[in-house]
């Protein structure tokens, strides 16, 4: 976006170019549509010089030339029935350009966005990511499609208009084509007269959708506290600033057309009286007046036409830019075609010499070691913030080391494919993610083709069984994304059926029974152990009661390991873990 | 879009004035195709250049008293809107933050939200459209029409027969297709949820490697949606051809018309270029028109669901509900008899039969099981849902019968949820109590722990929060929460599982600076941890909605055995020394 800005407008030639690029699998329904333009153009100028030629052969009492009319009206019709037909093939070119334009756009935005690194998701808030890939490139195609037939017709009247007005009457033509500009002036004058306003309004309004989105979105923390009179007092006070300056904006913008309908009327009126002068000396005939009149009509229109036009071109090309600037971002390192495919894990992980930082500024892991056997059980462990699912990110490969190796089954796991890689573990997270769907769906997510019989199995293993059954359409039940009337447990526990339903050889579990209550905890605790027998596990939680058998030990700090051992071997060290395990029984 | 009229009350005047004005420029407009037929007919016909001259000035002065007359007509146009919009949303705002637990639950705060933003300013910007130009088309329309009557009542009938025809090809083909771009808004929703769903849950589908798949559903959908776009567009193409031809026919029977009528002596050439200008005029307003209506249609979808939001009301809770309350002396601080609760809609009780009573400024925990209803107990207290069997007596008063905001006021509540607002961490507290002193503040933030977090801002007291406390750890605005509720020095505190996000550490420093609250202050904890509710005075013990057990550690532990599971489930040592023991 800052692109667009700064390169002004070789970064806009540069977004016309990559657009250009879209059409061009469509270059035969553009060129028909280009060329279904000019038709329509054409004849609809044709039309007020034939229908001028049939006025005056209507001169008066008895001096009617009916033939010569009759003949006339049947080109006018055949002339209208062309237009027509034309008109009607060119729109359904035109839909279809821009919603196919539109439909490649967007999947290849959503299709870059599966390959965008963890590090640009994360960093990126993800409206401003939803509104690119849906309102930004419906602005696009709102905007710069639709816009440019408008430019391509529009401009192609005036010039039309101005060659056959210049065939008939140059002294006429020079008086519209020196009117005419002023509406233009008029309307860019207003244009940037009124930009402040309307900055003024977005951002008033910004400020009001947040409060909105902050008052309405926790409305039960707001009546607990009783607080709905201050908080209404506080709307009210930005609402009516939003009141003063939206009507300022929304006024002054709204001269525009008066404006510009005023010039008109200035034209037709100049157009009128020499128009009559010019007439009456002889120069020209009564009907090529009124042909006169109807295109100082239509020669005005696009110019007024052609002023929105233009700020809603740039308005999509900005649109464009957002969306293509997404699009252009790099992508994660593609899997080589030799990587390897993990076909039997035993669970062998080691990390070597392993540094991390999410910016460089900011070390984090520096030097990390850890040999994992196949079986081992792995607790990470530390205060709230201290990094511990940046292990997970490594593991995963979320994000890459910056320098050492991690390395599964003795390969590093840059040399191995994601996909193989990713569905090693089977991987529970803090952060509950369902899916809208039903909650059949939900469990079946990592194994499409599992039967029946299997989902209940395990859910039955994760004890979600018995909390669906009891929903009104047990396992039809439909949620949404933020689970909706599940609890945080439950959600829970449908994360935890959805591994157990694959249970790959290996496990992160990222405090995946923190919200869980303890009862529940034990069941799924002992699921967890039957099935982490012979599977190398990771697990990061707050209750050290939990971790305690792990084989080894991982204490974080600040986003660095700081101590590595057994329980044992940790609680004799009297160290940072000993304090953390210890302080659980405080109070 | 009825309902919602209310709010122009104040903007009659505006909202009369705008088209009032709009009606005048019309009416100069309609009267430029008569003067041109004079200039035509009197001063070409006679070659008299002064009588042009004149009527050319009357051309101009109409456009200058156009311009003047429409500028006015906007503004009042944007006066009336805007008024309108901001009462609306005022009066929605207000609306919605009066509504009960129940409501909000059902409605959901994210469409709320979008009611109160692109909805409003959708009919904003409706209400703006009607009133300077929704009236403009059809007074032009009509306008031309009748001065065509004026000029020739044969040709005027040609008028007669195309406006209906145009109307019904423009009204038809809207209401054909308005219900198709419902469909189309389907799926466009359903493209954005993928997208949405892909961005907020990356490492899951990542984990399962479903990037392929998602890449196809979502393929699915853009193609849905190209092809119902598709669908619908080849009938609104329709239109513009449709109407450019009903128009061009009138003007070809009108050319003729106007040759036989010219022929006889009762029209003039003039008068047949006036009437082909009038029927100009009628197409360009129609584009204008058709583009219209399909903005006010949107406008109206949008005010059905505004008007939507103020349809819920809450309901009455106490409706056939017999107050039995009477304070007497001897009535328990706090009492549930017999209480149960269904939510709206649940097809199941969520608690049944629960029946305790808690003594002024004693700590009561609740434990129990995911889902066992622990957090909706404690939601009751407050009345934020109503019970439906039995009844909660506050001193012997039936709480429904008490004023909410009285009730509310004693009772000072950190939901599960730690959520502070923008602004400041004094504003934060102030939620709490609006009158509280700087004193007060720091005492609260000593006992919620919280000195830490806010010694290390900048700015103490006055350091900034960002919008839901974003730039604070989860661990961090827990403790504010505490420290927001206990600002207002509650006579019952209640914590929701609030000391989730803090270590085992900090949590026990806080229950024990808890304990050191005033004596009248009587505390519930709800908790998972048995470490933090074990020495409250009573427990109570949840178990899928049902009151399993009540009273001390010590009494649950040796006879409830659902808190024993959960008691040894945390402390497994403990089992082992007491079977230790047993074993000798």
């Amino acid at each position: 976006m800052a692109g667009s800005q700064n390169g002004g407008k070789s970064a806009q030639i540069k977004t016309l170019k990559q657009v250009m690029e879209y059409l061009r699998r469509y270059w035969l329904l553009v060129g028909a549509t280009l060329f279904l333009a000019a038709v329509t153009v054409i004849l609809t100028l044709y039309i007020p010089i034939l229908t001028g030629q049939a006025v005056d052969l209507i001169l008066g009492k008895g001096s009617v030339d009916f033939q010569g009319v009759s003949a006339i009206l049947i080109k006018i019709a055949a002339a209208v029935a062309v237009t027509a037909a034309a008109q009607w093939v060119m729109s359904t070119c035109n839909n279809k350009i821009t919603y196919h334009v539109v439909k490649d756009i967007r999947e290849d935005a959503f299709h870059k966005l599966e390959q965008l690194p963890l590090k640009y998701l994360d960093s990126h808030a993800y409206g401003d990511i939803v509104s690119r890939v849906i309102a930004d490139v419906d602005t696009f195609s709102d905007g710069l499609l639709m816009g440019f037939t408008q430019l391509f017709t529009g401009v192609l009247t005036i010039f039309g208009t101005l060659g056959f007005m210049l065939v008939t009457n140059v002294p006429i033509t020079i008086v519209v084509v020196c009117i005419t500009p002023v509406s233009f002036l008029v309307a860019r004058f207003i244009a940037t007269k009124t930009y402040h306003m309307f900055k003024e309004q977005s951002e008033t309004r910004g400020e009001q959708t947040s409060l909105i989105e902050e008052m309405v979105g926790n409305q039960k923390v707001v009546r607990t506290f009783s607080r709905e009179e201050a908080v209404k007092e506080q709307f009210r006070e930005i609402n009516a600033r939003l009141q003063k300056c939206s009507l300022k904006a929304i006024f002054f913008s709204s001269i525009t057309n008066p404006a510009t309908r005023f010039v008109n009327s200035l034209v037709y009126a100049g157009v009128g009286i020499f128009g009559a002068f010019a007439a009456i000396r002889g120069g020209i005939s009564v009907g090529q007046l009124s042909c006169f009149l109807s295109y100082a009509n239509q020669y005005t229109k696009p110019f007024n036409e052609i002023s929105g036009v233009v700020t809603e071109l740039q308005n999509a090309l900005t649109c464009a830019a957002r969306i293509f600037e997404l699009i252009g971002e790099e992508a994660q390192v593609p899997d080589s075609p030799d990587a390897r495919v993990l076909s039997k894990v035993q669970g062998n992980v080691e990390l070597e010499n392993v540094f991390f930082s999410y910016t460089p500024d900011k070390k984090l892991i520096e030097d990390f070691n850890l040999s994992v056997r196949p079986g081992q059980r792995v607790a990470i462990v530390g205060p709230t913030g201290c990094g511990k699912t940046t292990v997970i990110n490594l593991l995963m490969r979320f994000y890459d080391v910056d320098s050492g190796q991690i390395r599964v089954e003795g390969t590093d796991i840059r040399e191995i494919a994601r996909g193989s890689l990713r569905t090693s573990y089977g991987m529970v997270l803090q952060e509950t993610w369902l899916r809208e769907g039903t909650i059949r769906d939900n469990i079946k997510m990592g194994k499409p083709d599992a039967a029946e019989a299997e989902v209940i199995e395990a859910a039955k293993a994760s004890h979600a069984h018995s909390f669906i059954k009891r929903l009104p359409k047990g396992y039809d039940t439909w949620i949404t994304e933020d689970g909706g009337s599940l609890s945080q447990g439950q959600k829970q526990l449908l994360c935890i059926a959805r591994v157990m339903l694959c249970l790959p050889p290996m496990l992160i579990l990222d405090e995946a029974t923190s919200s869980i209550d303890t009862r529940t905890e034990i069941h799924i605790q002992k699921a967890f152990a039957k099935m982490m027998e012979g599977r190398t596990s990771f697990i990061v939680a707050h209750r050290l009661s939990t971790i305690r058998e792990a084989d080894i030990i991982l204490v974080m700090k600040d986003g660095n390991i700081i101590e590595q051992g057994d329980h044992q071997t940790l609680l004799s060290q009297k160290g940072f873990y000993a304090d953390l395990y210890n302080s659980q029984f405080a109070g | 879009m009825k309902k919602l009229m209310k709010f122009l009350k104040d903007y009659k005047k505006e909202a009369v004035l705008a088209p009032l004005f709009k009606l005048l420029e019309a009416l100069f407009e309609l009267l430029v195709p008569m003067v041109m037929a004079q200039i035509i007919d009197q001063g070409i016909a006679n070659g008299d250049m002064g009588h042009v001259a004149r009527m050319g000035l009357c051309l101009l002065s109409l456009a200058l008293v156009g311009l003047v007359s429409s500028i006015t007509a906007q503004y009042f146009a944007a006066k009336a809107a805007v008024g309108f919009s901001t009462q609306l949303r005022q009066a929605l705002f207000d609306h919605i933050q009066g509504l009960d637990f129940t409501n909000v639950d059902k409605a959901g705060t994210s469409t709320m939200i979008t009611r109160m933003t692109s909805d409003i300013n959708q009919v904003q910007s409706g209400v703006n459209m009607v009133l300077r130009l929704f009236l403009r088309s059809p007074i032009i329309i009509f306008g031309a029409m009748i001065m065509a009557f004026t000029i020739d009542v044969k040709s005027a009938l040609i008028f007669v027969a195309a406006i209906p025809l145009l109307a019904i090809v423009v009204f038809g083909i809207m209401m054909w297709t308005i219900p198709l771009y419902r469909k189309v808004q389907g799926w466009l929703d359903k493209v954005l949820g993928v997208t949405r769903e892909n961005l907020t849950g990356v490492r899951v589908i990542r984990a399962f490697h479903k990037e392929a798949e998602e890449e196809e559903k979502f393929k699915s959908y853009t193609r849905a949606l190209a092809a119902s776009q598709n669908f619908v567009g080849r009938i609104s193409a329709v239109m513009n051809p449709v109407t450019y031809i009903i128009v061009n026919g009138a003007l070809i029977a009108l050319i003729y018309t106007g040759a036989l009528q010219v022929n006889v002596g009762n029209l003039t050439q003039g008068e047949v270029i006036a009437l082909l200008n009038y029927m100009s005029q009628i197409l360009v307003e129609l584009v204008k028109l058709a583009n219209l209506i399909i903005t006010i249609t949107k406008a109206l979808a949008c005010a059905d669901r505004v008007a939507g939001v103020f349809d819920i009301q809450n309901q009455d809770t106490r409706t056939g509900i017999q107050d039995t309350s009477g304070k007497t002396a001897d009535a328990p601080f706090l009492e549930f008899d017999h209480v149960s609760l269904t939510y709206e809609g649940a097809g199941a009780e969520t608690l049944h039969d629960i029946h305790f009573t808690v003594e002024k400024g004693e700590t009561v925990g609740i434990i129990g099981g995911t889902g066992s209803g622990k957090s909706s107990l404690v939601n009751l207290i407050p009345a934020f849902y109503p019970v439906t069997e039995g009844a909660i007596r506050l001193e012997g008063q039936d709480i429904r019968f008490l004023p909410e905001d009285i009730l509310r006021r004693r009772i000072g509540v950190v939901p599960q949820k730690a959520i502070l607002f923008k602004g400041t961490i004094r504003s934060n507290l102030q939620w709490g109590n609006p009158d509280a002193t700087e004193e007060e503040m720091w005492h609260a933030i000593d006992i919620a722990q919280a000195r830490e977090v806010v010694d290390g801002k900048e700015g103490k007291l006055d350091a900034r929060i960002a919008q839901g406390g974003r730039n604070l750890s989860g661990g961090q605005r827990q403790r504010l929460t505490i420290a927001r509720a206990l600002v207002r020095k509650p006579e019952i505190l209640i914590l929701d599982d609030s000391s989730s996000a803090l270590d085992y550490a900090t949590d026990a420093r806080l229950r024990t600076a808890l304990r050191t609250l005033e004596e009248n202050t009587t505390t519930i904890i709800v908790s998972q941890r048995a470490s933090a509710i074990r020495h409250a005075d009573k427990i109570i013990v949840l178990d899928d909605g049902e009151m399993v057990g009540a009273g001390t550690h010590d009494e649950l532990l040796a006879g409830c055995g659902v808190y024993q599971e959960i008691y040894y489930s945390q402390y497994p040592d403990e089992r082992k020394d007491i079977r230790q023991e047993r074993g000798r």
